[in-house]
């Protein structure tokens, strides 16, 4: 069956809150409530993390393999040069000496930490992303926005649900 | 003393950041005009330099390239407060910082990259500059990783390519706020481009918050790294006045000094030249102030930490190098630089200073003054008197060439900041508005609280 979405615009967090609720409650044929839906909202909302439930974050774990690579990276790189011993005439010092490689080594560390961190964020993000095929731009001003992904039976339903919570806006793509 | 309201209209935060990008007032074009033709006076003085040689410059050996070198490292205390500052007090949920981080986080990344012309400058034969970068190659000329220059060269690289990520990150949030705002033409093709997509989805809000967090907990040793690295420049050289352990912190101090003086001047010109009276409020402002006074305490306290330690170390070269200082040729501008960073500050200590905007541009602006003699009063005496009496030369002033290339940096600083200004949202909207929010649940709970009493 064809998928269609639907877009419900709040003018507060309580009243969104109360449609996942109710979504989360109903049992509507063609719809998934963890997979299909879809919360937008102008900042960062703690409650919606709250209401939408836990869900994991992976970020933390590209910046762990970019801190670690980083600094393995560096250490090697200036240890490898400086073992290159017959270009560099060390005097009888320590070839690879280990304070003061520990400092490059630490900038190489934080360097790819946060490099790998934002690759991480685009990755876990979906950015860049391409236009949702519903979007309002008032989400960016104040409303909170609800994206549902239904089947073509689903949808009167879904509509009544974000009608009954008083939406300020409902939007429907058109159908295929 | 008004403060951010708490039912001020999230569209109306919208609004008034949108219009700083199409309607400053006359003086912004003022400063830009400004800022242009003291960078363009430093191009002409480059040029000049480039094809005539050091020589112009007036100054020889020992005192060679001091003046730029004191710039450089002035320019990278300048950009510690940005990022830093935010990081921390993202780290600590400071509220109040949420209207003034962005353009402190776009002040970093434009001191680094005027800081790093200086090293360009400072070589003279621009055209070898490829020579001094730190890869192996095929020159048989090996970069020396024991060496702070090299050091120096890969804390400052990594500190402003984070720093631009950190500011970007930020940003993608009010980059989409400005996509949907603004009407069609290049800058909506520009802001559609960097705001990546962004929709405000519970998904991205997730990932972005943890990444956020995670990126300004990277940058806070980073940014103390950088400044005790540029310390070690000196430091763990064995130059009569350089060779002092307390140096790294007491370059961390004044950088961090020297960035929150700077906080306040463009904090002021911000405020008024963008209208941001609503934002920019006199409670941040003092603040910042107090903030201020308290890392002016803490650079004179190590001011006093080198002074005794030179005073009591017996090491005769070092005390005669701070004797010079104090009374040689560079007396007035070493005096000057205990007047404007210890004395000046201590109007910070009374209430009524705290948010007089005159006085306080005033004396950020004598604060930076006095934080720019602190790093040529290091440099330069120390050239000028080392370890060799025949070497000895306090006579030397830099041409007008050299200070037109000082003045330049900070028009150069002022245009690339301006303009950023001008493109980009210098106040963040969606933190204000969670600003805002939190405030309100705040008030909520209080009267709910009141009520249950009763």
């Amino acid at each position: 069956m064809s998928k269609r979405h639907l877009l419900a615009l709040y003018g507060n967090f309580e009243e969104a809150e109360a449609v996942v609720q109710e979504l989360r409650n109903a049992t509507i044929k063609g719809f998934d409530v963890n997979d299909d839906m879809i919360v937008k909202s102008p900042i960062e909302h703690p409650e919606v993390e709250r209401f939408l439930g836990d869900k994991p974050v992976y970020v933390q774990w590209f910046t762990l393999v970019g801190a670690l690579l980083g600094g393995i990276l560096g250490f090697s790189l200036i240890s490898g040069a400086q073992a290159n011993f017959y270009m560099q005439l060390k005097g009888g010092k320590p070839i690879v000496p280990f304070p003061p490689n520990f400092v490059l080594t630490y900038e190489m560390f934080i360097l790819g930490g946060v490099f790998i961190t934002i690759l991480g964020f685009l990755i876990c993000a979906g950015l860049p992303a391409k236009r949702s095929p519903l979007y309002s731009t008032k989400v960016s001003v104040d409303n909170i926005a609800i994206l549902v992904e239904a089947d073509e039976s689903a949808i009167s339903e879904l509509k009544a649900i974000f009608t009954k919570h008083k939406a300020l806006e409902i939007q429907e793509e058109a159908g295929k | 003393m008004k403060d951010i309201r708490e039912d001020i209209a999230w569209a109306k935060i919208n609004q008034d950041v949108m219009k700083s990008l199409e309607n400053p007032r006359k003086l912004y074009w003022v400063i830009l005009f400004l800022a242009l033709a003291a960078f363009g006076f430093g191009v002409g003085c480059e040029i000049y330099q480039y094809r005539t040689g050091m020589g112009v410059e007036n100054v020889n050996n020992p005192q060679v390239w001091g003046l730029y070198i004191a710039t450089f490292i002035f320019w990278i205390g300048m950009s510690h407060s940005g990022t830093l500052l935010s990081a921390i007090l993202h780290l600590m949920h400071a509220d109040w910082r949420k209207p003034i981080y962005r353009f402190a986080e776009a002040m970093t990344t434009f001191s680094l990259m005027t800081a790093g012309l200086f090293v360009m400058v400072h070589i003279g034969r621009l055209w070898q500059f490829y020579y001094s970068l730190p890869y192996p190659n095929d020159r048989g000329i090996w970069p020396n990783f024991q060496s702070p220059l090299l050091w120096d060269a890969m804390a400052i690289f990594t500190y402003l390519s984070s720093s631009v990520l950190f500011l970007f990150v930020g940003m993608i949030p009010d980059l989409a706020i400005a996509r949907d705002n603004m009407q069609p033409g290049w800058r909506q093709k520009l802001y559609t481009l960097l705001a990546l997509g962004w929709e405000g989805t519970d998904r991205q809000w997730r990932n972005f918050r943890v990444t956020y967090l995670t990126i300004a907990c990277f940058l806070i040793p980073l940014a103390v790294s950088v400044h005790s690295i540029v310390a070690s420049d000196f430091a763990m050289s064995q130059q009569p006045g350089w060779h002092v352990t307390s140096f790294p912190p007491y370059f961390v101090a004044g950088a961090l000094y020297s960035g929150c003086a700077a906080i306040i001047t463009l904090f002021i010109i911000l405020r008024y030249v963008f209208r941001f009276e609503t934002y920019m409020t006199l409670p941040i402002l003092k603040k910042i102030v107090r903030l201020t006074f308290a890392i002016a305490m803490v650079w004179t306290y190590l001011n006093a930490v080198e002074f005794a330690a030179v005073w009591y170390s017996h090491d005769e070269a070092s005390k005669a190098v701070l004797i010079q200082k104090m009374t040689g040729t560079y007396a007035p501008f070493w005096w000057g630089m205990i007047f404007c960073g210890s004395v000046v500050p201590l109007v910070f200590a009374f209430k009524r200073f705290q948010t007089n905007i005159p006085v306080l541009f005033a004396v950020s602006l004598l604060l930076n003054l006095g934080m720019w003699l602190e790093r040529w009063m290091i440099v330069a005496p120390t050239f000028s008197h080392g370890y060799y009496p025949w070497t000895w030369d306090h006579e030397q002033w830099p041409s007008l060439v050299a200070w037109g290339m000082v003045f330049a940096s900070f028009g150069w600083f002022t245009l690339l900041f301006m303009i950023f200004c001008k493109v980009f949202p210098s106040v963040s909207m969606y933190e204000v508005k969670e600003m805002v929010y939190h405030r309100t649940l705040h008030l909520k709970k209080s009267e709910n609280a009141e009520q249950g009493a009763h």
